[in-house]
């Protein structure tokens, strides 16, 4: 039995578990989706363990036809660059299930059974080889999330819920406009089969089409990395969500737009996204930058995590379209660098709330006297944040930037202005939660980590430090990847490699450690 | 013509509508004999001839051909559409049981209309010629005009039953004026005659032709509810009893499409270019009205109405495609849209409670708390409404604007799909009220889901699924019918 198979079709049958739990044994349901959800990242581990690192490419092929007409086969893999977004969704869903243990009190079967279910699209997004498989897990993902915010979340969730659903909702017909028409011209949905006849030359592209193309499949993705100006949907969807949701949103679902433009636009749309690039990056730098500022005057914890998100992101999407190799990786490892810490921050501002009832920074101030371990894990994970060498989003940022630089001097200037304001607003922040005088409500409320919350957050720190410290452990099939993307998008190569044929060990390897090895040389 | 009586054949091929005359009658004649009220005796006769009519149907499809001298023809797509309504009418029986309980309106006269209903629309669905059309359409307009006043006491009834029936005839009226003036110019009221006619060295003067097409379609188009000829649709819907309501918005709509469809792929294929825009302007005003005038309904009724309306124009656009993809995404839409929308219409039904006094959004609200069942069940009926995949209304919508993209209908695939987001946001308010709201006064009435009702909801929802998942074997059922039709 295919391994990958296996890993789709587990949160998928423990979503119809946690359904038949009876609804009077709430404790039955959590244990349910503890479970099943450390059972599936104990899956998503072997899978790391027997993925073959030193090829990166697209593994564990399945093919079977589904629906015959039109031709649409269920066909799903894992390359270098899904493989650690599916870790990652697998490694947050367990942590989701314990920072939700005693802050869902209210209809807790339906919560969990929700998030399985997400879990089970967020993963199929990411492994779907067929674009029409990729559409249908696109759209599934969204209806869990859509109800895990409009209903456990804080006041304006219905408002916040349903902006989410539909504006994701409008960028996705579009896409799937996009998907027909590539079916008209192509007669296939298989994602490898059209990139075949692209590099063979067999489906060439004029140059309207490749551009209206492009931008069908670019606005999806935007609205959901998101890019300035389609980012609005974000903070009320972020603030609004409960923390498990604002984590899973954050970490992993906005991912789904930027493994989009990687795994999708780039190598299909080569001539149109190099076109695009600089408008893109602007709109990029243009979102690092007052993303951050934004942040910097929001009085709620969670409005300025979700801002910084917004910020971030500018920085893939500005990885992404430098068209480097340093680009791209630090682009891809950007992503787990905000899923990790990003999540982490959710995780630790939803922790506070739990206590304290209050998003706004000022209910806050002196919470390190009352609880110091809290206080370290925050510093941690601020600190990540905000870019501190051995810490993990230094090297996705660094990469980012050094890989602009070699291109385009002007963007790294601009974009670097994000990296300095988000230590402003991250540590002011921190400053005014954590310092201080503890006022009376701080000191009766606010107590220290236990245990539960103690195994939410180190396995969180521990990532910070691994992946900031050894990158080597994640980088490699990640270059590899990228590589042949970038072989794939160059547009003066007249015939381009096609993704499931990989180029030969020696010389991708050559390729792939060399923007490493550049980073550490600095 | 010499007087020919009818061959066995031929009778076998007319089975369903004479097994659905039969039993229509026979529960009339039975209504005054068994005076004992509140019993479901009507409902389960009338199941049984539903279920008989079903065989009869799908009997006749493996005996396919031309009946009555070509008057009919049993085809893959007639039996599409006869297994279509029949389908919707056991869907309409099964949700009537205990509103007519609850009405105290339990009468085998509701049940010998629905019936006589549906024989229209079987005979619509097989017809190949124009008067068997108008007779097929007379039949089936006249039984739903009672049926929509059905709860005689009741002013929305009454209403609704007037204005359905003023509008109808004057629509039917305008359909028979295209068969006049078409059978004027081609000199016949058979659909391949005139196919052969309008094809020939010698087509007859096209301005006749095409004032012809125009006429029939507005009188399809009222039928169907399609824009601008759509203004009927909410206040009948709203006005109906609901299980009519859901029957009306699903049976005689998919007849009328299949009409619709039969003619213009048919008959008036030579002249497509002519029609084209009219059905091109049609589909979208239908979507768009339909979409956004529901976006301001906090009437369930008439949200679903809009909904009806924004319907037709999707299906209007696989229409327009003038292809056999086309044609086949149309049929799968309408069997899709039947399902879904007879679910949701039943669930509004168990919800509205005596007297129809719980129709508005506000009253949905917590029903997930109260019925976590029913509200699953409506929650999957409005997704598949919303389009979201692995639901039937998804494939539904891929097909459609897959054909017209296949067609070149660019702006129009663009356009709908744009509109289908816009259509999330209403249906999506429903979902809301149910799960994200705390419990009101109507849910708090809510009586325990009846066991008819459960069957009308659970059956839907896995039809709904199903082609959700496996869309395949009634696509190609239909791709295949298309594609002998021509």
């Amino acid at each position: 039995m295919n391994l990958l198979v296996v890993l789709l079709a587990a949160p998928l049958a423990a979503f119809l578990l946690a359904l038949v739990i009876p609804r009077s044994q709430p404790q039955n349901s959590r244990g349910w989706a503890l479970v099943s959800s450390l059972a599936i990242l104990v899956l998503s581990l072997i899978l790391v363990a027997r993925f073959d690192r030193a090829v990166g490419q697209e593994q564990f092929q399945i093919d079977q036809p589904w629906i015959a007409t039109p031709d649409i086969h269920f066909a799903i893999s894992v390359n270098g660059v899904s493989l650690w977004l599916i870790v990652l969704s697998a490694f947050l869903t367990p942590l989701c299930v314990l920072i939700s243990w005693r802050f869902i009190q209210n209809r807790v079967k339906e919560f969990y059974a929700f998030l399985l279910l997400l879990e089970f699209g967020l993963i199929g997004v990411f492994i779907a080889q067929d674009l029409f498989l990729f559409y249908v897990f696109w759209e599934v993902s969204l209806v869990p999330m859509y109800f895990l915010i409009g209903i456990w979340g804080h006041d304006r969730r219905i408002y916040a819920a349903v902006k989410f659903f539909l504006y994701t909702m409008a960028g996705s017909v579009l896409m799937l406009v996009a998907i027909i028409y590539l079916y008209n011209l192509t007669g296939t949905f298989s994602y490898p089969a059209i990139l075949d006849k692209l590099g063979s030359g067999k489906l060439v592209f004029s140059n309207e089409q490749q551009m209206l193309l492009f931008l069908a499949f670019f606005v999806a993705f935007a609205i959901k990395v998101p890019l300035f100006p389609l980012h609005t949907w974000l903070p009320d969807a972020h603030v609004e969500a409960p923390s498990a949701g604002s984590v899973m949103l954050a970490s992993v679902m906005l991912k789904m737009g930027t493994y989009g433009i990687l795994h999708f636009c780039l190598p299909m749309f080569p001539r149109a996204s190099r076109a695009c690039a600089p408008w893109i990056a602007v709109l990029a730098i243009i979102g690092i930058v007052y993303g951050a500022l934004v942040a910097m005057v929001q009085p709620n914890m969670k409005k300025l995590v979700a801002y910084s998100s917004v910020s971030h992101l500018g920085f893939v999407v500005l990885g992404i379209f430098s068209f480097t190799h340093m680009g791209l990786d630090g682009a891809v490892y950007q992503m787990l660098n905000h899923g990790i810490s990003t999540g982490a921050l959710f995780v630790l501002v939803g922790l506070l709330y739990e206590r304290r009832h209050s998003l706004e920074i000022s209910d806050y101030g002196g919470v390190a006297t009352t609880a110091p371990w809290l206080a370290t894990a925050f510093l941690v994970t601020t600190l990540a944040s905000i870019g501190l060498p051995m810490l993990n989003n230094f090297v996705g940022e660094f990469l980012v930037l050094q890989g602009t630089a070699t291109v385009h001097f002007t963007w790294t200037v601009y974009a670097s202005i994000g990296v300095i304001l988000s230590a402003c607003y991250m540590l002011w922040m921190y400053q005014r939660v954590f310092y201080g005088e503890a006022s009376d409500e701080v000191r009766h409320h606010i107590f220290d980590l236990h245990a539960r919350e103690w195994a939410v957050a180190v396995p969180l720190i521990l990532m910070m430090v691994w992946m900031g410290i050894y990158p080597q452990s994640f980088l490699p099939p990640v270059a590899k990847v990228n590589d042949a993307i970038l072989q794939q998008s160059q547009v003066d190569v007249p015939v381009r490699v096609a993704l499931p044929t990989p180029p030969s060990r020696d010389r991708q390897a050559a390729v792939a450690s060399a923007p490493l090895e550049a980073a550490r040389a600095r | 013509m010499p007087v020919s009586f009818p061959t066995p054949q031929d009778l076998a091929r007319f089975l369903p509508e004479i097994l659905l005359t039969v039993f229509g009658t026979l529960l009339m004649v039975l209504d005054p004999i068994i005076r004992r009220r509140n019993s479901n005796l009507f409902g389960h006769l009338s199941l049984l001839a539903l279920a008989t009519a079903m065989a009869a149907a799908l009997y006749a499809g493996t005996e396919d051909g031309p009946a009555f001298g070509g008057m009919l023809t049993v085809d893959g797509f007639a039996t599409f559409f006869r297994v279509l309504v029949i389908g919707a009418g056991m869907l309409t029986v099964l949700s009537s049981y205990r509103f007519l309980a609850r009405e105290n309106a339990e009468t085998g006269e509701y049940h010998a209309l629905l019936l006589f209903s549906l024989a229209g629309q079987c005979l619509m669905a097989a017809a190949n010629d124009l008067i068997i059309v108008f007779i097929g359409l007379e039949i089936s307009s006249i039984a739903s005009y009672v049926l929509a006043g059905y709860l005689r006491d009741d002013k929305r009834n009454n209403e609704a039953a007037l204005k359905y029936f003023l509008l109808g005839s004057f629509a039917t009226a305008f359909f028979l004026y295209g068969v006049a003036i078409l059978y004027g110019s081609t000199g016949s009221v058979r659909l391949d005659q005139i196919h052969t006619v309008l094809n020939g060295p010698n087509a007859p003067f096209s301005v006749f032709v095409a004032l012809a097409a125009a006429l029939m379609v507005v009188g399809l188009g009222f039928k169907v509810s399609a824009a601008p000829f759509q203004v009927w649709a909410p206040d009948v819907y709203q006005g109906a009893p609901t299980p009519v309501a859901a029957f009306l918005s699903a049976a005689p709509k998919a007849a009328a499409f299949a009409v619709f469809l039969r003619i213009f792929t048919t008959a008036l294929e030579p002249i497509g270019t002519a029609w084209e825009p009219l059905a091109w302007g049609s589909a979208l005003a239908s979507m768009t009205i339909g979409n956004f005038a529901a976006l301001q309904q906090s009437n369930i009724k008439r949200m679903l109405a809009y909904s009806s309306i924004a319907h037709a124009g999707y299906v209007l656009v696989a229409l327009t495609a003038r292809s056999e993809t086309g044609t086949s995404a149309a049929m799968f839409y309408l069997a899709a849209y039947a399902l879904m929308n007879l679910g949701a219409f039943a669930v509004v039904a168990h919800l509205s409670g005596k007297g129809e006094r719980y129709l508005t959004l506000d009253d949905f609200s917590g029903l997930g708390q109260k019925q976590p069942f029913t509200a699953a069940m409506l929650s999957i009926f409005l997704l598949s409404l919303i389009g979201v995949p692995l639901t039937a209304g998804f494939f539904g919508k891929f097909y459609i604007f897959k054909a017209a993209l296949d067609s070149h209908l660019v702006w129009l695939a663009v356009l709908g799909l744009l509109n289908s987001a816009v259509a999330a946001y209403y249906y999506l308010r429903v979902m809301v009220m149910m799960y994200m709201h705390d419990p009101g006064p109507a849910v708090a009435d809510l009586e325990p889901l009846p066991r008819g009702l459960s069957l009308a909801l659970v059956l839907p929802a896995l039809g709904t699924l199903f082609l959700g998942i496996f869309p395949t074997w009634v696509l190609e059922f239909a791709g295949h019918s298309a594609a002998l039709m021509k």
